[in-house]
């Protein structure tokens, strides 16, 4: 179980997380919606601390995971994987490398820095590639693959570290439509048949709907909507999205598709 | 809990092992060869070198009596007994110790600026024309292969005894390695941003400005400073071949065996340098810093 205890992210003054509390059950696909600016990668990334929160504190299995140094650190990220929507892969190097990084924290550190990997973790790197579809472009370097590729390749990092809970921060965001759905049938698979916890920042709220059991809603860093993904109404919607709600709300729930008079000189 | 990872079976796994294998195995051969290389360079170099230990040992007592004498003035006593007699010189030291510096100031900045507007037209990625990109690499190379001093004579003929010289032969220098180094820092540049601005249809001078300069000033400045941390130490020695500073009245006095002297433009050079040094790099270090938190 993972538990947010009032917690805060300030940038100077700005509070771009502001007083989040929340408790996320295992197993539970949760998906973070919210305006571009409200705070969802910020609050992602503290879980993993690769921000420090400013105030509160966050606990996980009942230890507090705020205040983690050193190697207590490193051992708590490699047990909250994050997947990043520019995929944060190290282009210059081929594609199975990149997915060993997911045992970086496990092998000894010599073995890591010489690239020396067992038999064992390879085979589990390729495995996992494997079952994405991924293994035949082991050998590859990582920025010659298109996009849906290498998040699939990053999805292969975050597995082989064999995570308790995954942490997506807009994963779909730079892909086309069918590597949207490889990528998000991918983390439903993983959070249906291995219980691993996974917390999704999503664009759309089709797609929150569609694979999400519970959807939080951030607004200017305040949790402003926490339950079922049916009870987010279109009128709840567009209060969390203001100006922004046509564009994530899909066509079929647009109030009005009559252009406003200004947009139609841009033709 | 489960791992979420299920395993191949072995028969499966094979082939994908073996055609992993197949495409780093070159790779991997490629980097152990340029070891080797490394190491036997350094073996072969060494005895070519004449590094003859036995030699150095031999003589290593002359030097200590050399250095025991710098810092005794004529009349026996240690330097530091009577200062007021040992930095006699001080006003004449402390003015051409600052000309040192103006020069060394002088010749980096135009230095960098010259490597300023070279790096963009020799780095690979952005580079207007394939053959300008590789005379301005010869040229960058010529300009950093010929030694300083050696520059600094050639111009101290040209044009004649005196700070000048040692200017442009720095400048002339650091336009070479600084070009090098700046090239390669627009060479690792995100190329997205340039790709944005060029695709608007702006020229390749706006792109470089926006869609590249953004991402390479702070590299720039950084390099610039510890170049000019290298440049202080080298005019010092400009003097040697009459290109102007400290160095001067340095040679003169160790030819002359004026021995307490010798210890005390010595000592003068080693203090500024290490406070350049230490100011330069916290500046470097701010900037860094500043980077991190964008
Ligand atoms: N490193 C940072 N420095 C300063 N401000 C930041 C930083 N990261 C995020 N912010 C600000 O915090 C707010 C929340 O950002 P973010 O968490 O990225 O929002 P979201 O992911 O919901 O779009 C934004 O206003 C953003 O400008
Ligand atoms: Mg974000």
């Amino acid at each position: 179980m993972l538990r947010l205890d009032g917690v805060v992210k300030k940038f100077g003054d700005k509070r771009a997380v502001d007083g989040i509390s929340l408790v996320v059950p295992k197993g539970q696909m949760v998906g973070v919606i919210g305006q571009s600016g409200s705070g969802k990668s910020t609050l992602l990334r503290m879980i993993n601390r690769l921000n420090d929160p400013s105030e509160g504190r966050i606990f996980f299995e009942g230890a507090d995971v705020t205040r983690l140094t050193g190697r207590e650190l490193r051992q708590w990220r490699a047990r909250c994987a994050m997947i990043f929507q520019q995929f944060n892969l190290a282009g210059r190097l081929d594609v199975l490398t990149n997915v060993m990084m997911g045992r970086a924290f496990h092998a000894p550190l010599w073995r890591a820095l010489l690239k020396l990997w067992t038999h064992d973790e390879k085979a589990m790197g390729l495995s996992a590639l494997e079952g994405l579809d991924m293994a035949r472009l082991s050998g590859q370097r990582a920025d010659t693959l298109s996009g849906g590729q290498q998040q699939r390749v990053a999805i292969a990092r975050a597995l082989i570290q064999e995570p308790e809970i995954i942490l997506a921060d807009e994963p779909i965001a730079s892909l086309d439509p069918r590597n949207t759905q490889v990528v998000m049938d991918a983390l439903q698979h993983i959070n249906r048949h291995f219980g691993i916890t996974v917390m999704c920042n999503l664009h759309s709220l089709d797609l929150a709907r569609k694979y999400c059991d519970r959807l939080v809603g951030l607004a200017a860093g305040r949790l402003v909507f926490d339950d079922v993904p049916a009870a987010l109404t279109d009128s709840v919607a567009r209060d969390l999205y203001g100006l922004e709600s046509g564009e994530v709300l899909g066509p079929e729930s647009r109030p009005d598709l009559v252009p406003a008079p200004g947009l139609a000189i841009a033709n | 809990m489960a791992s979420p990872v299920v395993h191949l079976p072995e028969a499966q796994l094979r082939p994908l092992l073996a055609s992993y294998d197949a495409a780093v195995r070159s790779r991997r051969f490629h980097s152990l060869l340029v070891m080797a290389c490394i190491v036997a360079a350094i073996g072969l170099s060494s005895v070519s070198a004449e590094v003859d230990l036995a030699k150095f040992f031999g003589n290593l007592g002359n030097f200590t009596s050399y250095i025991w004498r710098l810092f005794h003035l004529d009349n026996g006593a240690w330097v530091w007994a009577d200062p007021v007699e040992w930095y006699w010189g001080a006003a004449r030291w402390l003015r051409l110790l600052g000309e040192t510096l103006l020069m060394a100031y002088v010749g980096t900045a135009l230095g960098a600026i010259g490597a300023f507007f070279l790096a963009f037209l020799a780095a690979a990625n952005v580079a207007p024309r394939p053959w300008l990109r590789l005379l301005v690499r010869r040229f960058c190379e010529l300009c950093r292969t010929v030694p300083q001093l050696v520059f600094a004579l050639m111009f101290v003929i040209a044009f004649g005894l005196g700070p000048l010289a040692g200017v442009l032969a720095m400048a002339i220098h650091t336009l070479g390695a600084l070009g090098k180094l700046f090239a390669e820092v627009v060479e690792n540049i995100d190329m997205k941003p340039v790709e944005g601005v060029s695709a608007t249809g702006a020229h390749w001078t706006a792109a470089m400005r926006y869609g590249a300069l953004p991402q390479t000033l702070s590299n720039f400045v950084s390099y610039s400073l510890l170049r000019f941390e290298i440049n202080v130490r080298e005019a010092a020695v400009m003097g040697f071949v009459g290109a102007g500073g400290i160095g001067m009245d340095l040679i003169e006095a160790i030819r002359k065996f004026y021995y307490s002297d010798v210890s005390a433009i010595l000592l003068m050079i080693v203090v500024t340098v290490a406070v350049i040094d230490t100011l330069t790099s916290m500046a470097r270090h701010r900037l860094i810093g500043m980077e991190e938190r964008h």
